[in-house]
């Protein structure tokens, strides 16, 4: 059995288009889904609870709008969901992490997955903080995940120049294999254990119709950072960093189409590229 | 207002890599002249040319810790010798390069020194008069940019994307003054037992930090259809990417996925082959310096961000322009 909390965030469907207004990022009609590395980590935890037993939570810190992605979650095979009201806090990842740890702490997980990253916010910081305040080791990257018992490691073919590691002495095991710009790397860290999900690391399903329906029964719970542990709800008002300006990217000037027949279009782009573009 | 700033110099397989002196560059900047810059090298068995590198693009005190459990890669180790050079140098802040190392490094040395953490800069705005330091970072991978500043009172923990700031510029030898450390630290319980490692970009320059970047699409057709991009890559001294429609077809590994989803790079040239331009692919190359799209479909939205454009087959134009750089070379 395995107890499994999965780190959610609701993100701008990536086909969508970004504007910039004075009150931010316009999120009219914008079309809103599970942060795409989000999905890999959750198609994981069902994955492994249809394996192993146990419990899947999905777990995100947003708006009221995010309501969605956790019933979404539910439909996707969660068992419970849980929201922490993101209205009185800030965008900090210092305290949104310190905020989602103390919702962690006490559901206790064997295993918490989160995506590489989000795509809106791109930092990939909040669930390694939270990994850190919780004292979980940490795997990031993952394009496979095995759960094995210490007999099951033990019997594994040995593991090449390194031995075991010397923190190692629990009942679980993850062995993963994590993306590493290109490499591939296996290691085995001990649970509980943060893991974060690269693409590649499954295909995530959809959810079926009559799971969309047995969804709207499974438990969601809100919460509020008032609610937290007074240490925790200090530390998630106290934001280390703020943003000071959001800021439409740069314009590019309009190309060139370079005409000819195609050996004369490769000698003009070369001559392009080293007089005027002063590359090569 | 002087500061003391530290720098996680990391390398790879025995060198420097770019990422820490362009981190070092940064470092400088923000330190001013009358501060501090210290730099950390994790290793085992020494690293004396790395260090001499740090000391010879302007570091004060290279810190070397050195030891058997920062042989194979465990985050924990290498998080311990970089807490100890917290510890040790009580630096305004800490810089590392954005990277798979930094990326899962940063945060986790951020939570445990009640420090801030701004990740993946691309720029740093920083003034003389030592007023506020603005870091500017991308959103939605590039379809929007943030602003970003730390609030008084405690450490900042910086990540900088590669190949956007200028590196380190190397200082006159008579003006290096800086000294060599031993960087003592207590090995916690280790954790990550590393099993195996598997070199599967075959030496390839990683995507984010090359200079050239010679990308396919859908339009490559099949596995095999990449071999002129890898020829034209090889001819630039580049890496060959991919757009999410080539990897869902299977032409290509995910490792080479540039886009939203994926990688984003921003090379000083960047030549789109076969790749319609998808929102989401455009957000991960767009801030690219020079962008060369080759593509059959003259509506093809990456035209709209192309410097140049070329409407044709890419099967008979890529192979034409990798003949006529060598022409052109030789």
């Amino acid at each position: 059995m395995l107890k499994i909390v999965v780190l959610l965030k609701q993100t701008f469907d990536t086909e969508e288009k970004i504007v910039v207004t004075p009150e931010g990022v316009d999120e009219r009609d914008a079309k809103f889904v599970i942060n795409p590395y989000d999905e890999y980590a959750l198609e994981e935890a069902i994955r492994q609870r249809e394996k192993h037993g146990g419990q899947v939570i999905a777990v995100t810190c947003g708006p009221e709008r995010s309501q969605d992605a956790l019933r979404t979650a539910l439909a996707i095979g969660a068992d419970e969901a849980v929201r922490l009201d993101s209205g009185k806090l800030s965008d900090d990842s210092a305290s949104v992490a310190a905020a989602l740890a103390a919702v962690i702490e006490p559901l206790k997980p064997d295993l918490l997955l989160a995506g590489l990253f989000a795509v809106d916010s791109g930092s990939g910081s909040v669930a390694l903080q939270a990994a850190e305040r919780l004292g979980l080791p940490h795997a990031s990257s993952a394009v496979k995940v095995d759960i094995l018992t210490a007999a099951e490691l033990m019997a594994l073919p040995a593991a090449g120049e390194t031995g075991p590691a010397t923190g190692q002495n629990a009942e679980r095991y993850a062995l993963v294999e994590r993306d590493v710009e290109g490499d591939t790397e296996t290691v085995a860290i001990p649970l509980p254990a943060l893991i974060t999900a690269q693409q590649g690391l499954n295909e995530p399903r959809y959810p079926s119709l009559p799971n969309i329906m047995k969804a709207k029964r499974k438990p969601l719970r809100t919460l509020t950072v008032q609610e937290l542990p007074e240490e925790a709800s200090l530390a998630a008002a106290a934001p280390r960093t703020v943003r000071t300006q959001l800021l439409p990217p740069p314009p590019r000037a309009a190309g060139k189409r370079i005409p000819g027949s195609p050996a004369e279009q490769a000698a003009s782009l070369v001559s392009l590229l080293q007089s005027e573009a002063k590359l090569l | 207002m002087p500061k003391t700033i530290l720098v996680f110099a990391e390398s790879r397989d025995g060198a420097l890599r770019r990422v820490a002196l362009e981190a070092l560059g940064a470092a400088r900047r923000l330190a001013g002249k009358d501060g501090a810059v210290h730099a950390v090298l994790a290793c085992s068995g020494g690293a004396a040319e790395e260090a001499a590198a740090l000391l010879a693009r302007g570091a004060d005190v290279v810190h070397i810790a050195d030891d058997p459990s920062l042989r194979a890669y465990a985050p924990e180790a290498c998080i311990a010798a970089l807490g100890a050079a917290m510890d040790a140098v009580r630096p305004d802040a800490l810089l590392l390069g954005h990277t798979a190392m930094g990326r899962e490094l940063a945060p986790r040395v951020a939570a445990a020194h009640g420090a801030g953490h701004i990740a993946d800069v691309t720029a740093i705005e920083a003034s003389d008069d030592g007023g506020d330091v603005g870091f500017i970072r991308p959103l939605f991978a590039g379809k929007a940019f943030e602003r970003r500043s730390f609030t008084p009172g405690a450490p900042w923990v910086i990540t900088v994307r590669p190949n956007n700031l200028p590196a380190a510029e190397p200082v006159e030898a008579a003006e290096r003054k800086g000294t060599v450390q031993a960087l003592p630290f207590t090995v916690p319980p280790l954790y990550t037992a590393v099993r195996s490692l598997v070199r599967r970009t075959g030496g390839q320059l990683d995507l984010a930090e090359a200079d050239v970047v010679v990308s396919g699409g859908r339009g490559v057709r099949s596995a095999a259809g990449f071999e002129p991009l890898q020829a034209l890559a090889a001819a630039l001294g580049g890496a060959v990417g991919a757009s999410r429609g080539a990897c869902d077809a299977g032409y290509c590994d995910y490792a080479l996925q540039i886009g939203q989803t994926g990688k984003v790079v921003t090379p000083q040239l960047y030549i789109a082959c076969g790749i319609s331009g998808a929102i989401q692919h455009l957000a991960g190359m767009s801030q690219s310096r020079v962008i060369v799209a080759i593509n059959k479909d003259p509506d093809a939205p990456i035209f709209g961000v192309a410097d140049y454009g070329i409407v044709g087959d890419l099967f008979e134009a890529v192979p034409l322009l990798t003949a006529e750089l060598q022409r052109v070379r030789s």
